[in-house]
């Protein structure tokens, strides 16, 4: 049985919609749900999660073929929590309110399975070119949901946009939606639309 | 070679360089993470203590003290109260006069409060005025023999605060740390002054 060969054009965009790792996947959700209280921390994390996918992906497909296949988790893990201390420790040097924010999140993207997920599913199997186009679209894509949830999720619970207030006085914030129901509703609603938009699609 | 040395080996190899990076990448990040929390620790004495010429620190068995001068004697003491809130941790700052009778100024400087209700005790956006009204009634409170707490009421006494609606639990949380952090930290300050 012949493989189908992808185009490296669809390895990236596949990431943004097609197989979008929050919103098709519902890969990620506790990163996704934590830590979207507003826009800002939304784009760090989605950065923060991007460059560890990345970065693992380069060299995890650069060593596959070294890997003994009955330690290849062991070093997968081994290899994302390297680079999770080093974009944490980044973090804090560089951006001390950031870190602060977003807590124990940063060290727990090591068990974010989205990023275990892409190695064994994609950057064990292909090579450094594709993988890296692989684990921008994936992380391309976890940015955009994640800066599309706590910006809805900011405006509505806190009348601002990446800080900056937007709504006036006489906006009441809604307070649910900083709180983690607020996750789970804005996440709900995005996910719907999104198989809805897909179902009629299909249906054309 | 057999798998096992093989699996040994790899992991080995992964190991190493992971510890080389991250042993290097350390050298590069923590003294610029230190100073940060140097500079964040002495932010927040200075937030909590009168104007005061200089700042000693004084190590006993459970406390660090700040010890502010004024007039070449020790006039203030500024100390960290650590202690359970509704959810978790809350972290505070706070500055006394030396004989522990007065607070001279509260910082709260980690929490993790419910959102919305109990985060009122750093900043309240319902009181535009003055969204920290809450720390500032601590500021000249009498704290012996202890801080009380009034609800929906203004306080009517020197050493009494007024909780925060929907969030008395952070309230007294914040009222009993500071009444049980100052009790311990009164008697090790004196005893060691003494020695």
């Amino acid at each position: 049985m012949a493989k189908k060969v992808n185009s490296l054009k669809y390895e990236f965009i596949k990431g943004l919609w097609v197989e979008n790792p929050v919103l098709i996947s519902l890969l990620g959700l506790c990163p996704t749900l934590a830590v979207t209280v507003s826009a800002v921390n939304g784009l760090a994390m989605g950065l923060a999660t991007t460059f560890v996918l990345t970065s693992s992906s380069i060299i995890i497909s650069l060593i596959r073929k070294f890997i003994p296949h009955q330690v290849r988790i062991a070093s997968y893990i081994v290899i994302i929590a390297t680079f999770v201390t080093v974009a944490d420790r980044f973090l804090a040097a560089w951006f001390p309110p950031i870190s602060k924010e977003l807590g124990p999140y940063i060290p727990l993207i090591v068990v974010n399975c989205l990023i275990l997920g892409r190695q064994e599913a994609f950057s064990s199997k292909n090579n450094s070119g594709r993988a890296i186009l692989d684990a921008l679209g994936m992380g391309s894509g976890f940015i955009l949901v994640l800066v599309a949830l706590g910006g809805v999720r900011e405006i509505l619970g806190s009348g601002a946009f990446f800080g900056f207030t937007i709504l006036g006085d006489w906006f009441n914030p809604w307070m649910v939606m900083i709180l983690p129901p607020g996750a789970f509703l804005t996440l709900g609603f995005f996910v719907a639309g999104v198989n809805w938009l897909n179902e009629r699609r299909a249906a054309q | 070679m057999n798998t096992s040395a093989k699996m040994i080996i790899v992991l080995t190899l992964i190991a190493i360089l992971s510890g080389a990076v991250l042993s290097s990448w350390d050298k590069v990040t923590q003294p610029r993470i230190a100073a940060f929390r140097q500079m964040e620790l002495e932010k927040a004495i200075a937030e909590v203590l009168p104007p005061n010429d200089s700042v000693t620190v004084k190590n006993t068995e459970n406390f660090t003290f700040y010890v502010g001068h004024a007039e070449d004697k020790p006039a203030f003491v500024a100390l960290q109260a650590i202690g359970s809130g509704f959810q978790g941790k809350i972290v505070m700052m706070a500055g006394l006069n030396i004989d522990f009778s007065e607070i001279t100024g509260l910082k709260i400087l980690e929490q993790v409060e419910t959102p919305g209700l109990g985060t009122k005790i750093v900043t309240d956006p319902s009181r535009k005025e003055n969204p920290t009204w809450f720390t500032d009634q601590f500021k000249s409170l009498i704290i012996q023999p202890e801080i009380t707490y009034v609800k929906n009421a203004k306080p009517s006494k020197d050493s009494e605060i007024e909780a925060i609606t929907g969030a008395t639990i952070s309230s007294v949380a914040v009222v009993n740390i500071l009444n049980d952090t100052f009790q311990k930290a009164r008697a090790e300050f004196a005893g060691k002054a003494q020695e």
